[in-house]
């Protein structure tokens, strides 16, 4: 592998895509591995050396991997950073959980009217449904958005296209008018916290502050323990992570993926030379929110529970603090920063590690993982722009391109020609 | 011992009563003995049904001491001799003997063993009327407090009897303002009480545009209606208007629910009804014929049910086509309960005025409430008019510099009890402790991030979630409160709609401050023309010997310090939390954003927009401020589409530097 790779689009043309990209290929080596030695280190379908609830908690991380792989495609290589994507996921996740609550009540319901002397009416039915769901926020029937909870592929359908339409007419809207930079990002930063407050009101439909329970129970398959349902979510997990990477790969490699990073490095250039930047743009902020929200809709049954503070802004902010640790501007960074972040948070403030004693004042990191993770943020984004996959670069002896002491421009992070290969 | 002490205390009580029944005796014949008498019966049963004459009588007496049998019957302090039945006012010196003093002259009658005496205890319900009857002596009182607490009373709960004793004492009354407050009483209650029909229309258009809440409270009962149905409409004159069936004001179903109440029609059968009818009529596996299996549907529990009429073992029920057809049959009307028709309609045509009235006042206050969220919206976004409007530089932290300030203010309150001394040095504490914190992270953090406008958003944010959580840590997660000086408290009310607090006053005259203050800064001091120049050109600046680093640390902590005093007064007009910043931050970008960056006349126009446009919506859907704050958002993000650069735009090269 060579610079000449991406210097001669021809020439690269001619080798296969994963002999020009052997870090997909590593990358799907590693999650393999990875997903088997869980397989087999699982209480579901091995030894029972690692808990259901951590086969959770690992699940839930490729499902952030995901997301923050989306999160790279969009402002790593593109330039937009979204503080929307993790409204997306909740999205995706509101859409299944819909789905999930109504056919588990459904089958309660049924099975408790099963009981009465008549048999019950579709209308008792769905009212039965309507109190149980709604009773907590003082409601009986259901809201419009409701219509098609009943039918999975109709939900399913509403995971893509939601959140797809959602960013298609905000992108199209927010782009069209060449809002850009740091106003795009407090505009989708708005968004977010539009649909928060609105998903917070008891007559939202969504039941308000209290969001989606009961989601790890699958309808009809309360025979099957849960030790078995959180492995197959793992799969399906690491499945979706894997196919998105290659998906992530195949689209910043080629002609594509260059005009992409020629956004971000000088948007008004790429439009003088005749690309419809617009264009562009919405493709990927569209996709990018399409992938966040399956990987929402993968993450909240392990969950559990969806409300709307996971929505929150500061939701998507995190996510930014994920790829940017990781590195932005390669996609492993993305997954790497994703991954260490999550888990180093779900140990610190799941109060596993240690107080520091210090004698006048004992760190407890419950409190104090959050500063942490800020000032290291700061200093990421000072010192290591490059991310935590910039280690990579070091142990390769790559030099980023030498502009002769001119500002690396609006992302310091990128290393531009070489990335391509990565 | 005891042999001894029963018998002394036998003595004294024989001696008491000696000393007693000749000193009794000479008060019988007093007129205010008198009348107590002739009405002793039913003040001893002391019975809330039947008291009520013995309170009239001492009420329409003209004697002086019937003021003094109410207050003291009221205080429980009145007895009544078992012996003579006279009736005595006594205190009780010890458990066991009372002081009792004659009612006719206030004259003490002797101490005596209580044994001889019933104490009356009225229970709330007769101390209710008492009080109700002492109005009138108090209405006459020579201290205008107690005549002012008077009509107080009378307000919280008038009746008949007051109208007579305010009419009484109108004319005599000398202070000014309280004479206005018992001509409106009476008229407020002519209006209520009042015997004919014509006294009650000269009262209440004598109310014609009043704004009062009480005078709104005292109509709206006189034109309460109620909906009926007839077969024709009748002829009466307390039939207002005919209504349609089956629309928002007469929904369908209440109309029938009206016909079936009335008579005039048969009740239809709910659901659940229906379903508990065909449960009691299975028989083995089928009701009337019918599979019991196959009832799943609405429509086959309706047939079942028919069946089970043609049975006759159910009672028939109304179809929809008999109700339609009932509906059709008969006129629905509003009838008016209130008052006879004539006192109706002329409350009706005086609440209309009223309506209009209060609909322009209202309209005044929303105003005046959009003012001062708008007030609160610029402290708010001010220190970011400075650091984003005019530096450029994105601070996401700057919801945390309020914060501080509200802290710092929390802080010195902790130590300083005085609250206006308090909040006087909370002032320029917070704009210290915040320029210092500007200061230093614009040292640390922003100088090395200018010209990368998202790597600053990304870093500020950082330093944003860690000063969150060391608030949290500090001071914990629940509210400290930040408390305003007492000259602060109440409000100022132009009438009973319209009133503002003193607090917004305060927030809306500091918003002004704040205002020239930043105009004087900019505009008039050589620092601002420096900012100006640095904000133009560094290096043309540069070259006219400014130093453009310490130039844009001083500005930074300029607009730091501000947002520190902005967190004080919103801290005294909300609760101090550590997510209060974080609360305004969004809001503030997009006011700035909408207003247009880089000018402070754009902000204010668009604090306006943004406050006006907030509480416009909340008016529309009161009852949910979140709604209010949704909308709001997708409409800025709908305005920055066609005004990307705000209302007010710079043109030129200003725009991309």
């Amino acid at each position: 592998m060579t610079d000449t790779t991406s210097l001669f689009p021809k020439y690269a043309k001619s080798r296969p895509f994963v002999a020009r990209h052997p870090s997909v290929l590593i990358f799907l080596v590693c999650l393999a591995l990875f997903t088997l030695g869980v397989t087999i280190l699982s209480e579901g379908f091995g030894i029972g050396v690692i808990s259901t609830s951590f086969i959770k908690t690992l699940g839930k991380t490729l499902c952030l991997c995901l997301v923050a792989l989306a999160m790279d495609l969009v402002w790593g290589y593109t330039g937009i950073l979204s503080l929307g994507h993790m409204a997306f996921f909740g999205i995706g996740g509101y859409a299944i959980g819909m789905w999930l609550m109504y056919a588990r009540t459904e089958i309660i319901v049924v099975q408790s009217l099963a009981a009465a002397p008549l048999p019950p009416t579709p209308q008792e039915i769905s009212d039965g449904i309507a109190t149980q769901i709604f009773g907590v926020v003082g409601a009986s029937e259901f809201p419009p958005i409701w219509a098609f909870a009943h039918s999975l592929p109709l939900q399913l359908a509403a995971v893509v296209l939601v959140p797809g339409l959602l960013a298609l007419v905000f992108g199209w809207l927010a782009f069209r008018s060449r809002v850009t930079g740091v106003y795009l990002s407090i505009l989708t930063q708005a968004m977010t916290l539009a649909l928060s407050l609105y998903l917070f009101q008891n007559d939202s439909g969504l039941r308000g502050n209290n969001g989606l329970s009961g989601l790890q129970n699958l309808p009809g398959l309360d025979a099957v323990p849960q030790d078995t349902v959180s492995m197959w979510f793992l799969w399906a997990s690491a499945a979706a992570l894997g196919l998105g990477y290659v998906f992530a790969a195949w689209t910043v490699s080629g002609k594509f993926g260059s005009v992409l990073r020629a956004i971000r490095d000088n948007e008004a250039r790429v439009r003088f030379l005749g690309y419809s930047v617009e264009a562009y743009k919405l493709f990927i902020f569209t996709v990018t929110a399409i992938i966040a929200a399956i990987a929402g809709a993968l993450y909240y049954p392990q969950a559990g529970i969806i409300n709307p503070a996971e929505i929150a802004p500061i939701a998507s902010i995190y996510l930014a603090v994920w790829v940017a640790i990781g590195g932005r501007g390669r996609l492993y960074g993305a997954v790497i920063g994703a991954a260490f972040v999550s888990l180093l948070s779900t140990w610190f403030t799941g109060g596993q590690a240690p107080d520091i004693n210090l004698g006048v004042y004992t760190v407890q990191w419950v409190d104090w993982w959050t500063i942490l993770l800020g000032l290291s943020f700061v200093a990421v984004t000072l010192f290591a722009p490059k991310g935590i996959g910039g280690i990579l670069d070091l142990l390769e002896q790559r030099r980023s391109p030498d502009r002769h002491g001119a500002d690396l421009g609006p992302d310091a992070g990128a290393l531009r020609e070489k990335e391509a290969d990565t | 011992m005891s042999v001894f002490r029963r018998f002394c205390t036998a003595l004294l009580s024989a001696l008491l009563i000696l000393v007693a029944l000749p000193l009794a005796a000479q008060t019988a014949d007093a007129p205010i003995q008198r009348l107590l008498q002739d009405h002793a019966e039913i003040i001893a049963k002391s019975s809330r049904r039947t008291i009520g004459p013995a309170i009239d009588a001492l009420g329409a007496s003209d004697l002086a001491q019937a003021q003094t049998v109410l207050e003291k019957w009221q205080a429980k302090e009145m007895w009544f001799n078992k012996d003579t039945g006279l009736f005595v006012y006594a205190e009780e010196i010890d458990r066991k003997t009372i002081r009792a003093f004659d009612f006719d002259d206030g004259s003490e009658i002797g101490e005596f063993d209580d044994k001889g005496f019933k104490q009356l205890k009225p229970n709330s319900g007769i101390r209710g009327l008492i009080g109700a009857a002492l109005v009138q002596f108090q209405l006459k009182n020579p201290d205008p407090t107690v005549r002012a607490a008077a009509l107080d009373s009378i307000e919280r709960d008038a009746d008949a009897t007051h109208l007579l004793a305010l009419r009484a004492v109108r004319d005599g009354e000398t202070d000014a303002a309280l004479a206005m407050r018992i001509d409106r009483l009476e008229r407020l209650l002519t209006i209520r009480f009042a015997d004919t029909d014509a006294e009650r229309i000269a009262a209440i258009t004598s109310f014609e545009g009043d704004l009062g809440v009480d005078v709104r409270a005292a109509l709206n009962p006189l034109v309460a209606t109620v909906v009926d149905a007839a077969a024709a409409l009748p002829e009466d004159a307390d039939v207002l208007r005919t209504v349609t069936p089956g629309t928002d004001l007469l929904p369908a179903a209440q109309a029938y629910e009206i016909l079936v109440a009335g008579g005039l029609a048969p009740p239809r059968i709910s659901r659940a009804d229906q379903k508990a009818a065909l449960i009691d009529n299975i028989q083995g596996t089928t009701v009337a014929g019918i599979e019991v299996a196959s009832l799943d549907a609405q429509d086959a529990r309706d047939l079942a049910y028919a069946a089970l009429v043609r049975q006759g073992a159910v009672e028939e029920a109304a179809t929809d086509a008999d109700v339609a057809r009932a509906l059709e049959a008969h006129v629905f009307f509003e009838r008016l309960v209130g008052g006879a028709p004539p006192v109706a309609l002329a409350a009706q045509a005086v609440l209309d005025g009223i309506e209009a009235k209060v609909a322009v006042n209202q309209s005044i206050d929303l105003g005046l409430d959009a003012l001062s969220l708008a007030s609160i919206y610029f402290l708010a976004a001010i220190g970011l008019a400075i650091t984003f409007g005019v530096m450029g530089v994105i601070n996401m932290a700057h919801g945390e510099f309020i914060m501080m300030g509200a802290y710092t203010g929390y802080v010195v309150q902790l130590f300083v009890p005085d609250y206006t001394l308090s909040i006087l040095l909370a002032i320029p504490l917070a704009f210290a402790v915040t320029f210092g914190a500007g200061v230093a992270m614009e040292r640390l953090v922003i100088r090395r991030l200018y010209h990368r406008p998202l790597e600053t958003l990304l870093a500020t944010f950082g330093i944003s979630i860690a000063l969150q959580q060391l608030a949290k840590n500090i001071f914990g997660t629940q509210a400290r409160p930040l408390t305003a000086p007492g000259w602060l408290d109440g409000s100022l009310v132009f009438n009973d709609i319209v009133s503002i607090s003193y607090i917004r006053i305060a927030i809306f005259v500091l918003a002004l401050l704040f205002l020239a203050l930043f105009l004087i800064v900019m505009n008039r001091t050589r620092l601002g023309l420096e900012v100006r120049a640095v904000t133009q050109n560094p290096r043309m600046a540069a070259s006219m010997g400014i130093n453009p680093d310490r130039i844009n640390m001083l500005t930074f902590g300029f607009g730091s310090g501000i947002a520190g005093i902005a967190g004080v007064a919103i801290g005294l007009y909300a609760k101090v939390t550590s997510e209060m910043g974080a609360d305004y931050i969004v809001q503030s970008f997009m006011t700035v954003v909408v207003g247009g960056v880089g000018n402070i006349w754009g902000t204010l126009l668009g604090v306006t927009m943004v406050g006006t446009l907030q509480k416009g919506i909340e008016w529309l859907n009161p009852s949910n401020t979140l709604a209010a704050q949704t909308y709001m958002i997708l409409f800025i993000i709908l305005f920055i589409q066609f005004r990307p650069r705000g209302i007010i735009a710079l043109k030129g090269r200003a725009v991309e530097a």
